[in-house]
């Protein structure tokens, strides 16, 4: 995190399509509404900051934009494919796609760190036994695990257990990897290995939408940040326009409050 | 008709407790089969789905075992003896074996739907979620990730069933299956030595209980989650 300059993402290309354009989606919970008409738009190789109150709708979005929960209205198109035609059956191969990293990292209690990593790529892509333990020992590698393959993830930290399941979406080969709050369940401590892995991703040119409170880091590392409230979305901008002191931002207000609750 | 030499009665008594054993294995399995889909349904299936295996459900919970081995014994089992006869042109038997095997499954099936719905219920709903999330299909999701954590949550709780079925398997010799009661039942009546019989029988059981309840408890033991204890399962979880 000292070298800002190694983990900027490029600007979106003038003409070429997005990655995921969400086109106005809405979703009502419960008789309240979570989400209202919210619009975004990532390109290849950028790295996206989803900010704002809890209650705000962002993990909503993010089940949304992976059809893990059906938008009211709206639809969400993975490089020009509506998530909506895809129908129950396609939209396994649609999700395959988009890999998802959640605050409670959710790995599979009853399976080693290996087969966490190698159970979708076996299940799903129909990889042979073998090489899906060979690619899963490669992406455990990658995140600093291969010594720990052979443990349960009630034997791994935290952080650890983040890790794994970052390979276990790497190895799917997404085109965009979400991101809900990576590091929020994790002691101080163990933040800083999470967020050096997710910075290497970024360097490696992953496409990325995180929803994260980190903002020191997130600053650093995102072209713009999306500040939402009340299910919408109510500034975006890069982070140097939205976050810069005396700038009369929304986002500026809660990311102080933030900085005096957290310290960081 | 068996001998009265004790070789002949013990031959008697112990052909009976493996059939014992076979029913109560074979309704185990039944309820397996029949249950563990009811469960899923019962979890992530459509409200009509979920409606018509809690009729399933009461109507079984509801009826004593006892009741419902004659409803399908002399109702049931003539329907399907009648179908099939007409279906494969010539008279088919069903025997009270596998009459009583269908009705102690089918009873097991709502028991153990039930916690089998449980243990699914019990695990971290993000689970179901990851897997989807990596592009599994809800089929796949279900066998691959929820099913083999669910049923290793579930073992006790089969135990429980075990035991309980064992004992209910005893009524079976009302429908002439040739189980340990039915064959006990048979040495009383040559004999006229009732307490020592039923005793024995008593023993049996026990027995039977002991063994089971044993290997299931091994069963428990050998499909542990490595580090999953009552302590690891607190540490894991200390910011929810």
């Amino acid at each position: 995190m000292t070298d800002p300059s190694v983990y900027g993402t490029p600007a979106p290309p003038g003409g070429d399509p997005p990655i995921l354009e969400v086109s106005h989606v809405s979703k009502t919970l419960g008789g309240r509404l979570i989400l209202d008409d919210v619009s975004l738009s990532l390109w290849k190789g950028q790295l996206k900051v989803l900010i704002g109150p809890s209650g705000g709708g962002k993990s909503t979005l993010l089940k949304c934009i992976h059809f893990l929960t059906i938008p009211d209205g709206g639809d969400v198109f993975l490089q020009g494919q509506s998530a909506r035609e895809m129908g129950q059956r396609n939209i396994c191969a649609f999700r395959q796609e988009i890999g998802m990293i959640f605050q409670d990292f959710n790995l599979f209690d009853h399976l080693t760190a290996r087969e966490n990593v190698a159970i979708a790529l076996r299940k799903v892509k129909r990889v042979p036994r073998d090489k899906a333990r060979a690619r899963a020992m490669e992406e455990l590698d990658k995140v600093g695990l291969a010594d720990k393959a052979d443990l349960y993830p009630a034997q791994l930290s935290g952080g650890q257990k983040q890790r794994v399941s970052i390979a276990r979406a790497m190895a799917m080969e997404p085109k965009l990897m979400l991101l809900d709050e990576p590091t929020s369940a994790l002691d101080p401590q163990l933040i800083s290995e999470v967020l050096s892995v997710i910075a290497d991703l970024a360097r490696g040119g992953m496409t990325m939408l995180m929803v994260t409170h980190q903002i020191g880091f997130a600053r650093h590392l995102t072209s713009e940040i999306i500040f939402m409230e009340d299910g919408r979305v109510v500034e975006q901008g890069p982070p140097g326009v939205l976050l810069d002191e005396g700038a009369a931002s929304r986002t500026s207000f809660f990311c102080s409050h933030l900085t005096e609750l957290t310290g960081r | 008709m068996p001998d009265s030499s004790l070789i002949e009665a013990a031959i008697y008594i112990v052909k009976g407790t493996g059939l014992t054993v076979a029913l109560i294995v074979g309704a185990m399995l039944l309820g397996l089969v029949v249950g563990l889909p009811m469960a899923a349904v019962q979890v992530y299936g459509p409200r009509w789905g979920r409606f018509l295996v809690s009729v399933y459900v009461w109507f079984f919970r509801g009826i004593p075992i006892l009741v419902l081995l004659f409803i399908f014994y002399f109702g049931l089992r003539i329907i399907v003896e009648n179908l099939l006869a007409s279906a494969l042109g010539h008279r088919v038997t069903i025997p009270p074996f596998a009459a009583t095997v269908t009705t102690l499954g089918l009873t097991s099936a709502a028991y153990q739907s039930q916690f089998f719905k449980g243990a699914i219920l019990s695990l971290h709903p993000g689970q179901y979620q990851a897997a989807l999330s990596l592009g599994f299909s809800r089929t796949a999701a279900l066998t691959g990730v929820i099913l083999p954590q669910a049923l290793r949550v579930a073992i006790p709780a089969w135990a429980n069933e075990y035991s309980i079925l064992l004992k209910d398997s005893a009524l079976a010799y009302v429908l002439g299956t040739l189980e340990i009661m039915a064959r006990i039942k048979h040495m009383v009546a040559t004999t006229h030595q009732h307490v020592p019989f039923y005793i024995l029988a008593g023993a049996i059981y026990y027995a039977l209980t002991f063994l089971g309840l044993r290997a299931l408890g091994r069963l428990e033991r050998r499909t542990r989650i490595p580090g999953l204890g009552q302590d690891a399962d607190l540490e894991a979880k200390p910011n929810d």
